[in-house]
């Protein structure tokens, strides 16, 4: 025998709303649909931006650069002074130098930054941390390093370019250092990341131009995107164009361009690079020397 | 001899019942597997960093174990009342203490081993090479800092009310030596007097924790210590923990329960 189970009555209000309940949902996937779109594009979504850059706001600037000087501390194998140590020799990150990214401000011995022990306790101390100068590029810390250990720096400098996308010198040191180990696919995919975020940079441009040519040996992409830096160059207003950063970079790219000119064998085309060059260069003489001994066959 | 080895067994079994050794080793290898498993630039053999960020875990995560299980000891006992069948038996009060302190510190080395057996196989997995000498050097002088740390603790429970107070002193105490510590006299260089004298005074009477943290020669690969520096700084720790345990017993002794 079964029971007889009183059904609630249903309310005509009830009704209404379970046919509502489909109604809303097709319209909440048609709007989707529709706002997805616009979302992608809206420049104010934060799904294409990075998490932490988002968090950290300003700050994550200052992160980058701790991260930047984290990669030439582990280039030291962790040999690196302190804010409380004589950071003369350190002015400069050593990764940036190399890689010619950044002017060296170094003075002063980099080898002793530490200042001779002062009592037998801070004597003691030196036991437990690096003491020693080294390169990670050049043997490391126990000086048996595989040349490839420099890839060490790599995780910083990779985070570092996250949290400041503008530091355009990141970008370059990792690339640098990518072409050393000769990963010569992911320093250019490096290279074009840093032009997404910073359209034209002449710095990227010289770099990438230096890599077709060196790392690729395709003198004609080579020669495209070093005269586009040029161009990039010389369309900024004046006082941006000539200041220190973008007539460095001018050089660069001049003297790069003569070289490869040179080595094609444009003869005019070299001279009249060389001779722009000499109107630009800090060292006139020397650009002029250079332009002699091309004339006199001397340098090729 | 046999009191404090029993008071000691109790501090083991109860901090096996205890969950934070078991919270923070997850959340640490969690952490660094989640880290591990990123590639940069297709190299698979970039381990530094990962070592970097397992030993820092590894660090704070000890830290806090230490510093927590050590401080609660002697006040909960009191507040639970359970201190006074413990001085009732035939146990000495600086019996009682020790057994503390060598409970807290055999629990903690076998945290260490546990931490410090997933670092090895961890940085083993990605650069293929076991440092045994860098490893066992650095557990070793990590297990007796802790040591220096579980004693201070201990002592900072017998002077300060409350466990909270103590827990953030001693934070607070041994972030700034391993943090200033190696940097105390520069800094004094640069102060005038009289406080200058008295950073030096602090120079020389702190305990340098810092000593002990060989980190940066693990993850760079830098040879090993001379086992007589190690065998140093294992008598310097040596000695600032015995100097903490028996001013903590001095103190025990005189205090009311």
């Amino acid at each position: 025998m079964t029971a007889n189970i009183e059904r609630p009555q249903r309310n005509h209000g009830a009704h209404v709303a379970e046919l509502c309940l489909p109604l809303l949902l097709v319209g909440g996937f048609c709007l989707a649909t529709n706002l997805s779109v616009w979302f992608r594009n809206w420049p104010g979504n934060r799904i294409s931006s990075n998490f932490m850059r988002i968090a950290l706001g300003d700050a994550s600037r200052l992160f980058a650069n701790q991260f930047f000087v984290k990669a030439d501390a582990y280039f030291h194998s962790g040999f690196y002074p302190s804010i409380y140590d004589n950071q003369q020799s350190f002015k400069t990150p050593h990764i940036a130098e190399d890689s010619g990214a950044m002017k060296g401000r170094n003075t002063g011995d980099e080898t002793r930054f530490l200042a001779p022990p002062r009592n037998w306790l801070e004597a003691f101390g030196r036991e437990f941390y690096p003491t020693v100068h080294t390169h990670l590029s050049e043997g490391g810390a126990n000086g048996e390093e595989r040349a490839d250990t420099v890839g060490e720096i790599l995780p910083w400098l990779k985070l570092s370019m996250e949290l400041d996308p503008n530091h355009v010198q990141t970008y370059i040191v990792t690339a640098y250092w990518l072409r050393r180990m000769g990963n010569i696919d992911d320093s250019e995919q490096v290279l074009r990341e840093g032009l997404k975020a910073n359209p034209g940079n002449p710095k990227l441009l010289f770099d990438l131009g230096r890599l077709f040519f060196h790392g690729r040996h395709d003198s004609i992409r080579a020669r495209n995107v070093w005269e586009a830096g040029l161009r990039d160059i010389n369309s900024l207003p004046l006082p941006e164009r000539t200041n220190d950063q973008n007539s460095f970079s001018r050089e660069q790219i001049l003297a790069a361009l003569a070289n490869l000119e040179a080595a094609a064998g444009n003869t005019n085309r070299v001279l009249s690079l060389l001779q722009q060059l000499k109107d630009v260069s800090a060292t006139p003489d020397a650009v002029q020397k250079w332009i002699d001994d091309y004339k006199s066959g001397k340098r090729e | 001899m046999k009191n404090i080895r029993l008071v000691a067994q109790v501090v083991l079994k109860e901090s096996i019942r205890r969950k934070d050794f078991y919270v923070l080793f997850v959340l640490t290898a969690v952490i660094c597997l989640v880290m591990g498993s990123v590639t940069f630039y297709h190299d698979n053999q970039i381990v530094r960093y990962l070592k970097e960020i397992c030993l820092l875990l590894i660090w704070i995560s000890t830290l806090v174990i230490a510093i927590t299980m050590a401080a609660r000891q002697i006040p909960v006992e009191r507040e639970s009342r359970t201190i006074f069948p413990l001085l009732a038996k035939p146990i000495s009060r600086t019996q009682a203490l020790l057994g503390k302190f060598f409970g807290c510190w055999i629990a903690i080395a076998a945290a260490l081993s546990a931490f410090y057996i997933f670092f090895g196989l961890m940085a083993m997995s990605k650069e293929h090479s076991w440092p045994l000498a860098n490893y066992f050097q650095a557990v070793w002088l990590h297990w007796i800092m802790l040591g220096v740390v579980i004693a201070m603790s201990l002592l900072g429970s017998l002077a300060f009310s409350a466990v909270s107070a103590n827990v953030t002193i001693c934070f607070v105490a041994v972030t700034f030596i391993l943090m200033l510590g190696r940097h105390l006299e520069n800094v004094a260089m640069g102060v005038g007097e009289p406080v200058r004298s008295l950073l030096q005074v602090l120079f020389y009477a702190m305990p340098h924790l810092e000593f002990f943290d060989v980190r940066d020669l693990v993850i760079h690969d830098w040879p090993p210590l001379h086992w007589l520096t190690c065998a140093k700084a294992t008598a310097y720790g040596f000695v600032y923990g015995a100097f903490f345990l028996v001013a903590a017993c001095l103190l025990f002794r005189r205090r009311p329960l």
